[in-house]
């Protein structure tokens, strides 16, 4: 299955229109059963589609119930782990637990500025129409990246 | 009108710029085209109405949705963009195009420089050698990669990040780029329009939303079409729920190649794929494990084939005589191993890790776990999964190595894709030396605008850039940023011209929507909503496309060996599978999503097939190998195969380009070793 939703946990995102989940699958995987029709368990999100999941765990990582959990591949892993993340704002924790029981947890940082921060153009300059046709990105002098190059190397020029 | 699933309601809007993707390439055109379109703003008074248009969130869409542990391509000060060049051109058998390639490296570190200032945590090296990871070594004040600071490489080319954020880092700079008005999400583009007074032009786009009973029709006189790459054309090694355990992101359907060719775009070295040896079943990267922490591959009996084997290289000159041996050939010998009874193939990480720990203290010890770790949980948690499933600890047991079912891409270490116009600075040729070439198709390397396909108005970028792989991630978004200037010089250079469709709104969304109108007509015949002699579901029609491309076309099924026959049986098929698709059926918009995306697989596969067939020799041992011309031909077909589709006959021509080396290749080869 691949990630699926805990019962319990799951509040449909307090029935908004569409839910944390269904927001952020990047393969329209969870689906919200507004009456319960397809589950039998209304107002609440499922993995339409398991074996198209590629356990990419957005879901898991953005849901804000903490209600999505991922059951390892069926077809391929033995039941008993898991691998299960809390993410922050600045680092993410993961507990991972194997199926003989050992325990092991990490702490990764996953951004050093604070979400929602960035100013694209704050600081860059302002690109003249002029230099449209130069070779190079508009940040180019400002940015330190632009690698010119030995031009003994290009043979043909 | 609200639209029904028996009616849906049809969008119009008229736009000068569609970007169609949300990945990394269209997040780099989205932040450099509006900057250019503020300054145009500015200058002139004249306003670009831009638009981005994704399947799926921008947060987290596109092949770096998961997160990455590295970014791939970062030059740094001490390397040149030629010796770059020299790099893709030798991993890829020799046939790409030098000026992309170039071009990238010269301009990728830019993205870098930005994503890092965005908030994106890049590994450090400090005076003494030690390394951090990216938050640490900001509190440390080690200095940022643009004031000086020294990644961790964990190659040549690579470096190490804390990437598990990298999309939505990128995406969020996008976002702010473009303003929420010029995003719309969850939108699937399926079909490009040409001009109706010139067919080799682009006129717009449309889709479908996948959640309301919306069909979106675009008129855009330049349009960026980067969809990604293609995954689960092929069977795949696990065939159950694993089966959405793909390499490269399931949700990449060929849209790219498929829409590119049906509008008429040169598309180039189709026949190339990439089978990447990964860890087992979970498919953890492997890169690190080589690369930083000095981990040997050996066969079941702890024999290491890269040396083992290491004459087999000899048989490929001078593409396995490199310091680095191209990716196929290394396949190629871990095959041999495979094929000859010696598997499992494993990576050694007891003996690597133990090896490390020999001269760490114990906290360093923890430290090298823990980064052993993150390279999985940033960019491939099932790996983890399946570590935890199976006890795999990996200072005590070594892990399976597997050649994958292959991929099509232009991205990682694969070049398929767009024949695209390059930079003019560099020495590309602007003629043709080959006969062949379709008259209306340009003859030299560039054509006016960088990044533009042979359909005038229509650029693409990062897996739609054919010929020119190993950008990754960095340098896709570079390469939308390089196409961004020349969408906008177009949208100038062509002000005046208006865009008409060579067909009706009316027939657009009757295409769009016909999977959904059979199911309708059709689904009472039958008692059983999936069997029905009238039509075929998403699902079946992928498995279908799956097994003959597993079982004629060089899959696993068959070792990765194909030859002139199976190719013959495989065409069959594939025009019977192309004619059965437009019996597709959608029973909801989320099956109307899957009808698309695999109707696209079968165009791209259909490209491959045909490259394969006409590429008479074997270019890419290990990713696939004519049994019937085993051999690498560099006399006849060191050259570029190219083709076009025509989208009313539905028949695909193939044909050669001259290669040409615009950079010295000879200084990756050491003199052949005699037999």
């Amino acid at each position: 299955m691949p990630t699926f939703v805990r019962t319990e946990k799951c509040d449909g995102c307090k029935g908004q229109d569409k839910t944390a989940c269904m927001y952020i699958c990047p393969h329209n995987l969870m689906k919200l059963d507004k009456d319960g029709s397809e589950t039998g368990h209304a107002m609440k999100a499922f993995n339409q589609e398991p074996e198209q999941c590629w356990e990419c765990y957005s879901c898991v990582k953005i849901c804000p119930q903490g209600a999505i959990e991922c059951r390892h591949y069926a077809d391929i892993v033995p039941l008993g782990g898991s691998v299960q993340p809390l993410r922050g704002s600045d680092s993410i924790m993961w507990t991972i637990k194997f199926r003989n029981g050992t325990l092991k947890r990490f702490k990764f940082p996953i951004r050093t500025t604070a979400e929602g921060s960035i100013d694209p153009y704050g600081n860059k300059p302002m690109p003249k129409m002029s230099e449209l046709t130069v070779d190079g990105v508009f940040t180019r002098a400002v940015m330190g990246g632009f690698r010119a190059g030995n031009p003994a190397e290009l043979i043909r020029k | 009108m609200a639209g029904t699933f028996e009616a849906p309601e049809v969008v119009y809007e008229e736009l000068d710029v569609l970007l169609v993707g949300g990945g990394m390439a269209c997040c780099g055109t989205a932040y450099e085209i509006m900057r250019w379109a503020e300054a145009l703003k500015a200058e002139t008074g004249k306003e670009l109405k831009i638009k981005l248009v994704d399947k799926a969130a921008m947060d987290r869409s596109g092949a770096v949705a998961q997160g990455l542990s590295a970014i791939n391509t970062y030059i740094g000060d001490k390397q040149d963009p030629a010796d770059y060049a020299r790099m893709v051109s030798n991993d890829l058998m020799g046939i790409t195009r030098d000026d992309l390639a170039y071009d990238v490296g010269r301009n990728v570190d830019d993205s870098v420089h930005l994503f890092e200032e965005w908030g994106l945590p890049i590994w450090k090296t400090d005076a003494e050698g030690v390394r951090h990871d990216g938050a640490e070594a900001q509190k440390e004040g080690l200095p940022a990669l643009k004031d000086g600071g020294q990644p961790v490489r964990s190659g040549k080319w690579q470096i190490m990040i804390n990437g598990e954020s990298y999309k939505w880092i990128v995406a969020e700079a996008a976002k702010k780029a473009l303003g929420l008005d010029r995003i719309q999400e969850r939108v699937f583009i399926v079909h490009l329009i040409n001009d109706k007074n010139d067919p080799t032009r682009i006129a717009g786009a449309a889709g479908f939303s996948v959640r309301e009973n919306k069909i979106y029709i675009y008129k855009a006189k330049a349009v960026m079409l980067a969809a990604g790459g293609c995954v689960n054309l092929f069977r795949p090694r696990s065939v159950g729920e694993g089966s959405g355990r793909a390499w490269y992101p399931v949700w990449n359907a060929g849209s790219t190649y498929a829409m590119a060719a049906e509008a008429g775009a040169e598309m180039t070295m189709m026949e190339n794929r990439f089978v990447p040896a990964r860890f087992k079943d979970g498919y953890g990267p492997v890169g690190a494990w080589f690369l930083l922490f000095k981990a040997k591959a050996t066969n079941a009996y702890g024999e290491d084939y890269m040396v083992k084997n290491k004459a087999m290289l000899d048989d490929y000159p001078p593409y396995g005589q490199a310091a680095v041996p191209a990716s196929c050939l290394r396949n190629h010998l871990m095959l041999k191993e495979m094929k000859d009874g010696r598997g499992p193939i494993y990576m050694d990480t007891v003996t690597a890790l133990a090896k490390l720990a020999e001269t760490l203290t114990p906290k360093e010890v923890k430290h090298l776990e823990a980064e052993a770790w993150e390279d999985f949980l940033d960019m491939c948690i099932g790996q983890c999964g399946i570590w935890v499933g199976e006890n795999v600890d990996p200072r005590e047991k070594n892990s399976e190595l597997m050649p994958t079912e292959p991929y099509l891409l232009g991205s990682h270490s694969g070049c398929c894709g767009i024949w695209v116009s390059g930079p003019t600075d560099v020495g590309a040729p602007t003629t043709e030396e080959y006969d062949g070439v379709p008259a209306h198709l340009p003859k030299g390397w560039n054509w006016g605008y960088r990044s533009m396909t042979t359909v005038k108005g229509l650029f693409t970028a990062g897996d739609g850039v054919g010929a020119s792989g190993h950008k990754f991630s960095s340098g896709s978004h570079t390469e939308g940023r390089l196409a961004a200037k020349s969408m906008v010089k177009y949208c100038l250079d062509n002000a005046d011209f208006s865009p008409e469709f060579d067909e009706t709104n009316e027939q657009i969304a009757e295409t769009i929507w016909r999977p959904v109108k059979t199911f309708l007509t059709h689904k009472d015949y039958t008692t059983a909503i999936d069997v029905n002699p009238n039509y075929i579901t998403p699902k079946m029609l992928q498995m279908r496309l799956q097994k003959i491309m597993d079982e004629y076309v060089a899959g696993v099924a068959t070792y990765y060996n194909t030859n002139d026959k199976m190719l013959a049986v495989a065409e069959e098929k594939l025009e019977m599978l192309k004619e059965d698709s437009l019996k597709l059926r959608a029973k909801d918009l989320h099956e109307l999503l899957r009808a698309w995306e695999n109707y696209h697989r079968i165009l791209t596969a259909e490209a491959h097939m045909k490259h394969i067939q006409f590429r008479e020799e074997s270019r890419y041992p290990g990713f696939y190998y004519r049994t019937d011309k085993n051999f690498v031909d560099e006399k006849n077909w060191h050259c570029f195969v190219n083709s076009i589709y025509d989208k009313h006959t539905k028949k695909w021509t193939c044909f050669k380009r001259k290669h040409i080396d615009l950079v010295d290749k000879s200084k990756l080869f050491k003199a052949a070793a005699p037999h």
